[in-house]
């Protein structure tokens, strides 16, 4: 223990700023908004304990909860499924010997490191009904284009679009698992006679599940806490968030409005835990049913 | 490998350059527009290529619109982040590398799950704090996180990188007396270099690209940083223009995107391949 001792002092001073950073800014405000959102606090008067109130009112009676839970629900379907199939499928294709490979990886990399405050205002304005691209080709094929971003039914698919532009980086995810697959398994699977089909279906998803697994749990966590492209979105629409007809009401936007819109910040710390838990319990439903289909190696 | 079909080949390419054109009209649609007059943006059918090149929007969007102040805001606050992020990272990577304390992966594993937490969770309490203590409307809440640690996914990355170093490098360094704190900032960072940097630009890339914290902590206009500089420039322009609301000179909204754009595709341009490739083993290992 002795020659341990003087190292272990060295841990508690080296991890010690990240360790108190991590007290400071999670532990103490997650315990601190567990306890807001069982109290009536709206910033004039201090919080005052309301027990479960704030989640009863939130399930009963709030007008906005459940439009927003849809509204997230709705974009999380839509959008996880065609980002995991769209950069898995590209990732198969930049997995290719192909020319300007290299090139082709970077570029569908960038997007996704350019602010989402960009993605809300380029999409937007290529859904715009005037001056906007889709229009303007829809014009050229004969087809009378509109506002799409008034459009109540049409205001989330131009979001799950714009999410889009970003799927390169579970693309580049999904190529690092590609290229951990050995070459020679496939080999041995050709020589065993297995077509392009077999040998996808059996060498190579089994191999890469831990990157769709991965991929799914973060792409879940992101869908569920959107944000800063609802908010953009809302503001470029110069219409109260939420809209057209709260079709745009993202949970994480709802949110803003509760606690900095209208000061409901116990109301808001709840609908916080509520999105904390459910980000738990389907990071955990994700694990339990990855056991019985992801495959570690070593 | 059995040889693809020609057909398989030209459905590969077909596909790879549509979804190529996919990220790059929009880019490419984002910089024309910023080149064209109000009357080019809102004319339909879209008016592809501007007449003439409207340089002066640049000129519009810095005189007028405070930008030099919002573009130096947010370099002042990404640089502050990126020091301390490196100036706590590296060590406490370092420890939970190197040293060895009971329930050490443990801990580690808790510090991971800040990952998964929503930003939405711990944002009202800080609210309150940092106005309680009088950091709201400064760069404070931005800053002071960073340099505690607050990147918890670089910790993440700079251990990967530190366990490769031989255990026998460090041991070597110790019995030559050389303190823990001259290991970490001569021995370990200099050979893992390539991580630090990546995780300096990713510090960088994450903090420009902030809407949420600077939205909620910087309520004066002159603190602002870009993200929040559009929004606010936004707002402005359809009360001026409140006669109809979509109204918006999505030229010169356009000219911010890509002011705002240039400094992240120049760092990329030099950068591409390394963060390409950690991007591409973080689910591999994680």
């Amino acid at each position: 223990m002795s020659a341990r001792g003087p190292r272990s002092t060295w841990f508690w001073f080296l991890a010690g700023p990240a360790l108190l950073g991590f007290a400071c800014f999670n532990l103490a405000p997650m315990a601190y908004s567990l306890w807001l959102s069982l109290c009536r606090y709206e910033v004039v008067s201090p919080p005052r304990f309301i027990g479960f109130g704030n989640y009863a009112y939130l399930f009963v009676h709030d007008p906005s909860f459940w439009p927003s839970v849809r509204v997230t629900l709705a974009f999380t379907l839509t959008q996880l499924p065609l980002s995991i199939v769209a950069s898995l499928g590209f990732a198969l294709a930049l997995n290719q010997p192909i020319r300007g490979r290299g090139f082709l990886r970077s570029l569908f990399f960038l997007p996704s490191i350019l602010p989402q405050a960009v993605f809300a205002v380029v999409f937007v304005y290529l859904f715009q009904a005037d001056g906007g691209v889709l229009n303007g080709i829809l014009g050229c094929l004969g087809i009378r284009g509109q506002a799409w971003t008034t459009n109540p039914a049409w205001a989330l698919p131009v979001l799950v679009t714009a999410s889009m532009w970003g799927f390169g980086y579970p693309l580049v995810v999904f190529l690092g698992g590609l290229q951990n697959v050995p070459r020679e398994l496939y080999e041995a699977a050709h020589m065993d006679g297995a077509g392009p089909w077999e040998r996808f279906r059996h060498v190579t998803l089994p191999l890469i599940s831990p990157v769709i697994f991965f991929n799914l749990v973060m792409g879940t966590i992101g869908a569920l806490k959107v944000f800063d492209l609802a908010y953009v979105f809302s503001v470029t629409q110069g219409k109260p968030p939420g809209g057209p007809a709260r079709a745009t009401l993202f949970y994480g936007l709802n949110l803003y409005e509760q606690a900095f819109g209208y000061f409901h910040m116990g109301l808001a710390s709840a609908m916080a835990w509520l999105l904390f838990a459910v980000v738990l319990v389907i990071t955990a439903v994700n694990f339990r049913l990855g056991r019985r289909w992801v495959h570690y190696g070593d | 490998m059995d040889r693809r079909h020609p057909l398989a080949t030209v459905c590969l390419y077909a596909a790879l350059g549509l979804g190529a054109l996919f990220m790059v009209v929009p880019l490419a649609w984002m910089v024309l527009t910023s080149l064209k007059t109000f009357p080019e943006v809102i004319h339909s059918p879209p008016v592809w290529f501007p007449s003439a090149p409207q340089w002066g929007n640049y000129r519009t969007v810095m005189a007028g619109f405070a930008f030099y102040r919002l573009f130096l805001n947010s370099l002042f606050v990404a640089a502050m982040v990126i020091a301390g992020t490196i100036l706590t990272c590296c060590p406490a990577a370092y420890a939970f590398a190197f040293h060895e304390v009971r329930h050490r992966e443990i801990l580690f594993g808790i510090l991971l799950t800040s990952l998964m937490l929503p930003a939405q969770v711990t944002i009202i309490p800080l609210f309150r704090v940092f106005s309680a203590i009088h950091w709201v409307n400064t760069y404070l809440p931005l800053v002071v996180p960073a340099w505690l640690g607050g990147n918890v996914f670089g910790i993440f990355l700079l251990r990967q990188s530190f366990r490769a170093i031989p255990r026998s490098l460090i041991d070597a360094a110790r019995i030559d007396g050389a303190t823990e704190w001259t290991i970490l900032w001569r021995l370990v960072v200099p050979v893992s270099m390539p991580a630090v940097l990546t995780v300096c630009v990713f510090t960088f890339i994450w903090s420009w690209n902030d809407l949420f914290n600077p939205l909620i902590y910087l309520q004066d206009e002159s603190m602002a940083t870009l993200p929040v500089g559009l929004l606010y420039f936004i707002n402005r322009s359809q009360q001026i223009a409140s006669a109809s609301a979509d109204q918006v000179p999505w030229q010169l909204v356009m000219t911010l995107a890509t002011v705002m754009v240039l400094p992240l595709i120049a760092l990329f341009a030099f950068v591409q391949r390394r963060l390409v490739e950690s991007v591409a083993s973080s689910g591999v290992k994680g």
